[in-house]
C-alpha cells in the first residue's frame, strides 16, 4: 500500500467533488435543509388540542375548571355548544377532538357527594393523540381537584378524605420538560448522517465507470484498498462538516441540552459517519451506474433509517422478529448513543454495546467493500 | 523469435462472452521495439485481446505475457511495466490537463522531477504545452487521445498498449501522434495498437489481420502484400460503381473493391488480363480512363483474404 498513491485518488476525488456542483450541493446544502424540515417538521408534541364544550350547569365552578383546561396550554376551547348532539357533528366537522361535558347537578353532586362527575369524549380515529390528549386531561383534572381540596382544607382546617389515600408523585428524568424535540432532534441528525453519507460516497465508483475512466484506472498498479481509502477520505472530511454542522443546529439552534462529553460525541459520530460512507461506497461498486447506485442507497438507508432506527418508533415495542431486524440497521447504534450522549450525559464506557455494534459494522462493511471492488471489467 | 525474447507472447488465448466466441486461439509474439497492428473490422476481437494484455479482462484459455510475467496469474505485476489507452477517453474530464498527468505519474509512482521533465518533454512533443491549466473535457478529439499518450508515457512503461487510439483524430494530431510512437520505438518501448486506419496499419513493423475473433494473417505489411495471390489492377472512369458492377464474374477476375473514383480489381494475371477488361468494359458502354498495375494495400489484402464482406 502507497500513501502517495491514497494522497494522489484523495486529491483527484476532493477535486471532483468540488468542480461537480450536484456533489457540492448533496454534501453542503442538503443537510442544512434537511435539518430544518426535519427538525421542525417532526414533533410528537400535542399541544393546545381542540375541545368543545357542553357545559350544562353554568356555575361558576364549572367554569372555573373550564378555565383550568384552557389555562394548562394543552388544551383550547374550539367550540362551546349547547346540546349533546353537537359534540359529535363537532367531531364530524373535525372542529374538535374532544369534548368536555359538565352535567347540570356538578357542583350540587360535589357537594354532597364529594364526586363531582365530568365526562370527556375523545374522537379515536387517531390512537396516539387520544391516548396523549386523554393524559393531559387527567392531568388537568387532577390540578383541578387539588385546587379543590386546598379550598376545602381552607375552610374546614381537614382533608375530605385524608385516611387511606396514596399520592403519586411522578417525575420524569432526562427530558425533564417532556419536550419531544430533545428526543427526536438527536435521531434527526443520526438520520441526516445516514441519508447523506451515504449518497456521496454512492457515487463515486458508479461514476468512474459510467464516465470511462475506470477502464484506465485499473490498467495503473494501483490496490482496490488504495481505491477505496483515496475515495473515502475526501467523503470523511465533507461528512465532518455536515456531523458538525448538524450536532451545531441541534445544541445552539434546537436547545437540545448536551450532558455528555464533546469527545464522545466527536468519536461516536466519526466511527458513524465511517460506516454510512463504507456502506454507501459498496453500494457504489456493486450498481455500476450512478442512478442506480444513488437510488439504491436512497432506499437501502432511507426506509430502516426512518422505520426501524429506534428514531421515531421505539425499538422495544416492535414484536421480536423485527426487533432483531434492527440489529442490523446501525443506525440504531448511533441514535441511541446520541440520545445517551445528549440527554444522560453517557460516556464511551456506558455506551460500550451500541459503540461495539458500530465498530463491528464498519468492520464488516470496510471489509466487504474492500474485496467487491475487482480490478477487472467483467 | 524464441518466447524469452517476446515483449509480449500471447499464445491460444480465448475469451467469449456469452454465446460470442470475441476471440478464438489467437497466437501472436511481438519482439521488444516493435510496432504491432491488430486489424480488423468492428467486433473482430481487437478491444477484447487489448484488454486481456492491459490485465483488465481475463481470457478463457491461453496463456500472455508481457515482459516475461505471466499476465493471467499475476496482472498486478505487470501493471506497472505498462501502459493501457483504452478506446474511449479514460482520463478524468473535470481536471485539468496538469492534473491528469500528475495523478497518473504517482499512481506509477513517478519522482517529481522526473514527472516535470518528462512531462514538459512529452507536451511539447504533443503541442499540449499551452493548455496545461484547461480542462481535459475542453480539450479536441485530438488534444484528448494526445493526453492520453502524454499519461500513458509518463511513466516509461516496457509496453504500450493503444486500442484505436487516432480514431476521431485530426491530420496534424495523427502526425505528431506516430512522431512520438515512432520516437519510444527508438527507446525499445513495444507498442501493440488496433487501429481502422490502413494508412496507419501500414506503419506498423508488423500487423494481425482479424476476423471474428481469429487470427487470419499475420506478418510485416510487406510480407502480406507479397503473399497477396495474384495481382492488382486499378480502374479509373467516371462511373466506378457501374465498372465495379460490370466487371463481376469476368473471366480472371478474382475480386472486385471499390475504392473512391477506382476499382481495385484483383487478377490472376496482370498483363494479360488488362486488355481484356478494357475491352470488356467498353463493350458495356465504360471508358476507363486507365487501367494500371498497382501495389496492394492492407485493404486490398484484407478484401483478398476474407472477401468483400469483411472489408474493415
Amino acid at each position: 500500500m502507497s500513501g502517495r498513491r491514497i494522497l494522489a485518488m484523495a486529491f483527484k476525488e476532493m477535486l471532483q467533488v468540488w468542480r461537480d456542483p450536484r456533489s457540492l450541493a448533496i454534501a453542503l446544502l442538503m443537510p442544512l435543509m434537511q435539518m430544518v424540515l426535519l427538525g421542525y417538521g417532526v414533533s410528537l408534541d400535542i399541544r393546545r388540542v381542540p375541545l368543545c364544550v357542553f357545559d350544562q350547569e353554568n356555575s361558576q365552578l364549572s367554569r372555573t375548571v373550564v378555565q383550568q383546561f384552557t389555562a394548562s396550554g394543552w388544551f383550547r376551547i374550539s367550540e362551546v355548544l349547547d346540546r349533546e348532539r353537537g359534540i359529535r357533528e363537532a367531531m364530524n366537522r373535525a372542529a374538535c377532538i374532544g369534548a368536555l361535558v359538565i352535567p347540570a347537578d356538578f357542583s350540587r353532586r360535589l357537594a354532597t357527594t364529594g364526586v363531582g362527575p365530568l365526562q370527556i369524549v375523545f374522537d379515536a380515529t387517531d390512537t396516539n393523540t387520544t391516548n396523549i390528549a386523554m393524559g393531559y386531561a387527567q392531568g388537568v383534572v387532577a390540578l383541578a381537584g387539588a385546587a379543590l381540596d386546598a379550598n376545602w382544607t381552607a375552610a374546614h382546617g381537614i382533608l375530605p378524605s385524608s385516611v387511606g389515600r396514596i399520592d403519586l408523585e411522578p417525575r420524569v428524568w432526562f427530558n425533564e420538560t417532556l419536550d419531544s424535540r430533545n428526543f427526536i432532534i438527536p435521531g434527526v441528525v443520526a438520520v441526516i448522517l445516514a441519508l447523506i453519507g451515504a449518497q456521496l460516497t454512492s457515487l463515486t465508483v458508479s461514476r468512474e465507470w459510467e464516465r470511462g475512466t475506470m477502464e484506465q484506472l485499473i490498467s495503473t498498479p494501483v490496490t482496490p484498498l488504495e481505491v477505496m481509502i483515496g475515495k473515502l477520505v475526501p467523503y470523511f472530511l465533507i461528512g465532518a462538516v455536515d456531523g458538525a454542522f448538524c450536532l451545531l443546529a441541534a445544541v445552539f439552534w434546537f436547545g437540545v441540552p448536551l450532558r455528555g462529553s464533546l469527545g464522545t460525541l466527536v468519536v461516536t459520530t466519526a466511527l458513524f459517519t465511517a460506516v454510512v460512507l463504507a456502506f454507501g461506497y459498496l453500494i457504489s461498486v456493486k450498481v455500476k451506474s450512478q442512478l442506480g447506485a444513488s437510488q439504491v442507497a436512497l432506499v437501502v438507508t432511507m426506509l430502516p433509517t426512518t422505520l426501524l432506527s429506534g428514531y421515531t418508533f421505539p425499538i422495544d415495542q416492535m414484536p421480536a422478529p423485527i426487533r432483531a431486524l434492527t440489529l442490523l440497521v446501525y443506525p440504531r447504534y448511533y441514535v441511541t448513543i446520541l440520545r445517551s450522549v445528549f440527554l444522560k450525559g453517557s460516556g464511551l464506557v456506558q455506551l460500550a454495546a451500541p459503540v461495539s455494534g458500530l465498530v463491528l459494522y464498519a468492520a464488516v462493511v470496510l471489509w466487504l467493500a474492500a474485496r467487491a471492488f475487482r480490478k477487472r471489467l467483467d | 523469435m524464441a518466447p524469452e525474447e517476446a515483449a509480449v507472447l500471447v499464445s491460444r488465448i480465448s475469451r467469449r462472452f456469452g454465446t460470442v466466441e470475441a476471440v478464438r486461439e489467437v497466437s501472436f509474439a511481438v519482439a521488444p521495439g516493435e510496432i504491432f497492428g491488430l486489424v480488423g473490422p468492428d467486433g473482430a476481437g481487437k478491444t477484447t485481446i487489448l484488454r486481456m494484455l492491459a490485465g483488465v479482462l481475463a481470457p478463457d484459455s491461453g496463456e500472455l505475457r508481457l515482459d516475461g510475467i505471466d499476465v493471467r496469474a499475476a496482472p498486478e505485476q505487470a501493471k506497472p511495466r505498462l501502459s493501457y489507452m483504452p478506446q474511449r477517453f479514460g482520463l478524468y474530464e473535470d481536471m485539468t490537463v496538469a492534473e491528469n498527468i500528475l495523478f497518473y505519474a504517482t499512481l506509477f509512482a513517478v519522482p517529481g522531477r522526473e514527472r516535470r521533465e518528462r512531462g514538459q518533454e512529452l507536451l511539447r512533443a504533443a503541442g499540449l504545452e499551452p493548455f496545461r491549466r484547461r480542462l481535459a473535457g475542453q480539450l479536441s478529439g485530438g488534444m484528448k487521445q494526445k493526453l492520453g499518450l502524454v499519461c500513458a508515457l509518463i511513466h516509461t512503461p516496457r509496453v504500450l498498449l493503444l486500442d484505436e487510439p487516432t480514431t476521431g483524430v485530426d491530420p496534424v494530431s495523427r502526425r505528431d501522434f506516430w512522431a512520438i510512437l515512432y520516437g519510444l520505438r527508438e527507446s525499445g518501448v513495444t507498442i501493440v495498437l488496433s487501429t481502422a486506419y490502413m494508412d496507419e496499419a501500414e506503419r506498423c513493423s508488423r500487423l494481425a489481420l482479424l476476423h471474428a475473433g481469429r487470427i487470419q494473417a499475420c506478418d510485416t505489411p510487406a510480407g502480406l502484400k507479397a503473399a497477396m495471390p495474384g495481382a492488382l489492377l486499378a480502374v479509373a472512369g467516371t462511373d466506378p460503381r457501374g465498372m465495379h458492377d460490370a466487371l463481376a464474374g469476368a473471366p480472371g477476375v478474382q475480386g472486385l473493391l471499390l475504392m473512391g473514383d477506382h476499382v481495385h480489381v484483383r487478377v490472376d494475371d496482370a498483363a494479360r488480363r488488362a486488355p481484356e477488361l478494357r475491352a470488356s468494359l467498353a463493350a458495356q458502354g465504360f471508358a476507363p480512363s486507365s487501367i494500371m498495375e498497382i501495389e496492394p494495400g492492407i485493404e486490398d489484402i484484407f478484401v483478398a483474404l476474407l472477401g468483400a464482406k469483411a472489408r474493415p
